[in-house]
């Protein structure tokens, strides 16, 4: 299975995930954001970071470079595309996912590990898992989802939510959410599930001796979907 | 021409920094404020000379990439 790493000025996560593509049998090539095509690909990834030092809003002027126009007509054909923090940004911006990040609710930048649990299991990146609260790291500053009211009606009618912030348990209250994300919404999907957005950061959590093992679960589970 | 325009968080969504500014301001001794909202101001020269063109070029930026109108509005405030 082939994978593309998409790196923009600012990105720092995106050798983190080709490390993790590659432990897990994709084979993976970096992509420059200047560039006009993406080579053939099974899953495009837009990794974290800090694209063009967040200026503006976090991800606008990632949103526009030359490569995202090809990431926007893959996603649209049906390919499946992922965004990881920095990434989830960007494809807020893109228009792929609805809604927005805002600045997190208490102004600070949050590094820690935190719970998540999966909500729905019908799409590429779920399906077979089985295992519903998942330890991941989050590391971001505007991770603070919010959408219109209209768009929430919309989120919920699809099932587009992926992963919600919880506890230990999978309990998704409002004490579980770290950064005031609108009903504790850690990830969402587009409405055909192809294209997933989410701040957590499962390339952090692959090396039991470092951190954890749960981000090696969901790449696992990713490549014997995509097989 | 030098347009200026202002993008301002819409009403219902949630500005921490505004918050902030507020509680620093009451610390001070303000104590008369009800509410701050933070924007942006942008001066964008433009090379048109008609008002009006040039006033559109903006809108259009401000569509395309200034301002995100899922939370925020824009206005454009001088054409000069």
């Amino acid at each position: 299975m082939k994978s593309a790493v998409i790196t923009f000025p600012g990105s720092n996560c995106d050798r983190d995930m080709h490390v993790a593509l590659n432990k897990f049998g994709f084979k993976n090539k970096m992509v420059w954001h200047n560039d006009n095509e993406l080579p053939k690909s099974d899953l495009v990834v837009l990794p974290g970071g800090f694209s063009y030092g967040d200026y503006l809003r976090c991800g606008s002027m990632a949103s526009k470079s030359k490569i995202m126009q090809s990431v926007i007509n893959f996603a649209k054909s049906g390919g499946l595309v992922m965004g990881i923090c920095n990434g989830f940004q960007i494809l807020v911006e893109s228009g792929l996912v609805p809604g927005v990040l805002l600045r997190n609710r208490y102004l600070e930048f949050i590094c820690k590990n935190v719970f998540v649990k999966i909500d729905n299991k019908d799409n590429p990146y779920f399906k077979n898992l089985d295992k519903e609260v998942f330890e991941l790291h989050i590391a971001h500053n505007e991770g603070n989802y919010f959408c219109t009211n209209d768009q929430l009606k919309e989120i919920q009618d699809n099932n587009q939510v992926a992963i919600y912030y919880c506890n230990d348990n999978g309990k998704t209250e409002e004490k579980f959410n770290p950064n005031g994300s609108l009903n504790n919404i850690a990830g969402i999907f587009n409405k055909e599930k192809n294209v997933l957005g989410m701040m957590p950061h499962p390339e952090r959590m692959i090396d039991e001796s470092l951190s954890g093992e749960d981000g090696s679960i969901f790449f696992r589970n990713l490549l014997n979907n995509i097989k | 021409m030098k347009v200026s325009a202002i993008i301002t968080l819409k009403k219902d969504v949630l500005d921490p920094q505004g918050k902030v500014i507020q509680q620093t301001l009451d610390g001070m001794g303000f104590k008369d404020v009800n509410e701050v909202r933070q924007g942006k101001y942008f001066e964008i020269d433009v090379k048109e000379n008609d008002p009006k063109k040039a006033q559109k070029i903006v809108e259009d930026m401000c569509n395309k990439l200034l301002a995100n109108l899922v939370i925020e509005n824009y206005k454009i405030i001088e054409i000069q």
